[in-house]
């Protein structure tokens, strides 16, 4: 486990307002996919940040938002919020409608925003840790200093395809940062039954990549290590492996409505005593910075918001039947089908 | 425009160099396509012109290839990855069709990949089980993709400066069999040749043999044998798999109401099937035989060249299957 914080404050008041304030909203917006999904108004496969809100408002204000390129697997509500997409085409999206960023083909696992540089969204485990070697690729190619973030879970830590993509990026010195996101689990099994050597970082050895593995549940450490990475990664134009520890709240997937099939509940309870919302409130109380009323109606003014949201792209319709040929291909329809 | 002697070979070689001067963002990945000069040669010379940055050596990963490919699609690069053959692109089938297939409709229309995947498919000379897949037929399955298999120098040249200027992911084949054909075409700027226009390359009245790539060529020769026996055989040249020309097919089984499907890919299931379908399900009235099909045995490719070249349709075959429907 990653030592508690101990890092310098570097952060204006405002600036802690508003990250609270996306933790307490990504959490808000994740309670309502997870019910919407129990209603039937969201369907497939859903995967909730409840629980990781800390990495990943912590990792994306240590970039350039809108300039570095983003890229994370089927664990992608909380990226575009924090970067600033749209809340209500993300809900649309979600919900299978024609507002949606993808007009309701995606669904909730293949989310994206290109004009934020956010690029998905992807649902074949490890499959997109080329894709995101590729971003760096290409924008090194171009002459721009963009870092490339890709995020994975552990699971996807074992893919092949990841190796690949290590060995390439350390070959051509590609600017991106593997961020693995630890939270225990591959789907439902256990780190130690999948990964060979459960210190996931160490991966970048063998290619020369800078590894190490740092805490996800705590922003302030967060915030810390990421701006220093990114800096390091910018500067250098040289890949970076990092293994974050975080915990998800809830089920894999919104369809995961058994979780002590893998853990006990007495495990989830201690590991819930590490909530990043929690944490960063203890941090605004003591430090005087935020009043527990302040708080109260931030968090209060987080699930109205989310209420909003629903409601806002609940009304919008579902695509049209003409939609089911477009977006095929850029300058053609597909072959007719029946 | 200037006419210029090349061998299919020298043709995609001159199309990419011609491409890589008028647009700093098409670059060639693959194995040993640099230094070692391409394994069939089409990329020789290449390394030393343009040097490492747009002439990429790559490991030996073929989906870690297409999927750094793709992703440097997404932001503006027009990659051309070379598979060093089609069958290794098997493991890359994830990359391409999970992700770069369909990452377009993914993302409502945001995402465009320039992508094309280019490298010899088909039976070389003895190259066996693991070496010899045609793989058109795979990928046609798939939308999302372009899939293209010139016949001939001019298309080959013609087609994959097509390939290259299209917003799509193209794969395109190029049987090993025919990098040493030759030809002079005019070369150029503005020369291309479009996807999804079917090519009649022999007039005939009798009948309609269809093929693409090398089994284009099978076609033409057992059409001359046929001649011999006064039997006027024409001959479509499929060029596109997808987009697929069914307007040229059908009018030439319409006009011959005889249709011949020749293809190098296993018979069953191969893309000679689909086209086979389409024949029999909107031009049934104009038959007045049953569609013939002539594939590739359906057997892993052997070693030993007598074995082996049983496994490819040449003109015999064709001819002996057109007794069923003379």
């Amino acid at each position: 486990m990653a030592k508690p914080a101990q890092v310098e404050l570097k952060e204006s008041a405002a600036d802690l307002e508003l990250y609270y304030r996306q933790m307490l909203e990504i959490r808000a917006f994740e309670t309502r996919c997870n019910q919407i999904y129990r209603q039937g108004k969201a369907g497939g496969y859903l995967h909730v940040y409840i629980g990781m809100e800390a990495t990943g408002v912590g990792w994306l204000h240590a970039i350039k938002q809108g300039y570095d390129n983003v890229m994370t697997a089927y664990r992608d509500h909380a990226q575009p919020l924090v970067l600033g997409s749209d809340p209500v085409r993300l809900m649309a999206e979600i919900m299978g409608r024609k507002d949606g960023y993808s007009k309701g083909k995606g669904g909730s696992m293949h989310l994206y925003d290109f004009e934020k540089r956010f690029y998905g969204g992807w649902g074949i485990v490890g499959g997109h840790t080329p894709l995101g070697a590729g971003l760096a690729f290409g924008s090194k190619y171009l002459g721009e200093d963009r870092v490339t973030l890709c995020f994975l879970g552990d699971g996807a830590s074992n893919a092949g395809v990841f190796f690949e993509s290590l060995n390439m990026a350390a070959l051509w010195d590609l600017p991106v940062i593997y961020l693995i996101e630890n939270n225990e689990f591959a789907m439902g099994t256990r780190l130690e039954y999948h990964a060979s050597d459960t210190e996931l970082h160490k991966r970048g050895f063998p290619f020369g990549i800078k590894h190490e593995r740092v805490d996800g549940m705590d922003l302030l450490q967060v915030l810390s290590d990421a701006r220093r990475i990114v800096d390091y990664v910018r500067k250098e134009q040289k890949p970076y492996l990092v293994e974050i520890m975080n915990y998800r709240f809830s089920g894999h997937g919104a369809a995961d409505n058994d979780r002590q099939l893998y853990r006990t509940k007495e495990e989830e309870q201690e590991n819930m005593l590490r909530d990043p919302i929690k944490r960063l409130e203890d941090y605004l109380r003591k430090s005087n910075l935020m009043t527990d009323e302040k708080m109260e109606a931030m968090q209060l003014a987080a699930e109205e918001w989310a209420d909003g949201v629903l409601e806002e792209a609940d009304k919008s319709p579902f695509p049209d039947d003409e939609e089911v040929y477009r977006d095929v291909y850029t300058d053609m329809e597909p072959e007719v089908g029946h | 425009m200037p006419l210029q002697e090349l061998t299919y070979r020298e043709a995609l070689r001159t199309c990419i160099i011609e491409e890589m001067d008028s647009d700093p963002n098409v670059l060639v990945m693959g194995e040993d396509i640099g230094r070692y000069q391409g394994t069939f040669r089409v990329t020789q010379g290449l390394f030393d012109k343009y040097g490492p940055k747009r002439i990429v050596d790559t490991p030996i990963v073929e989906p870690g290839i297409v999927g750094i490919a793709t992703g440097a699609a997404l932001v503006g690069l027009r990659p051309i990855v070379e598979m060093m053959t089609m069958s290794f692109s098997i493991l890359a089938l994830d990359q391409t069709i999970n992700h770069a297939a369909k990452m377009r409709y993914m993302t409502g229309g945001q995402a465009k990949v320039p992508l094309v995947i280019r490298g010899p498919g088909g039976a070389a000379n003895q190259l066996s089980a693991q070496h010899s897949h045609s793989m058109e037929g795979w990928y046609a399955h798939v939308p999302g993709l372009k899939v293209v298999a010139p016949a001939t120098v001019e298309d080959a040249y013609g087609m994959l400066r097509t390939a290259i200027r299209d917003d799509n992911p193209v794969i395109f084949t190029e049987n090993p069999g025919l990098y040493g054909l030759k030809a002079s075409i005019t070369v150029g700027e503005g020369k291309s040749v479009p996807f999804g226009k079917a090519n009649v390359v022999r007039q005939g009245s009798d009948m309609t043999l269809i093929g693409y790539s090398r089994m284009t060529h099978v076609c033409l020769a057992a059409a001359e044998k046929l001649a011999e026996q006064g039997i006027s055989a024409e001959v479509v040249d499929v060029r596109s798999l997808l987009p697929l020309d069914t307007e040229t097919i059908y009018n030439s089984v319409r006009k011959t109401h005889r249709a011949v499907v020749v293809y190098e890919d296993w018979k069953s299931g191969g893309f000679g099937a689909e086209i086979a379908a389409r024949i029999v399900e909107d031009c049934f009235d104009d038959l007045d035989a049953p569609v013939v099909r002539v594939g590739g045995l359906n057997v892993p490719m052997p070693y030993v060249r007598k074995l082996e070249l049983l496994c490819i349709p040449n003109e015999n075959d064709v001819l002996k299957a057109i007794e069923k429907i003379k």
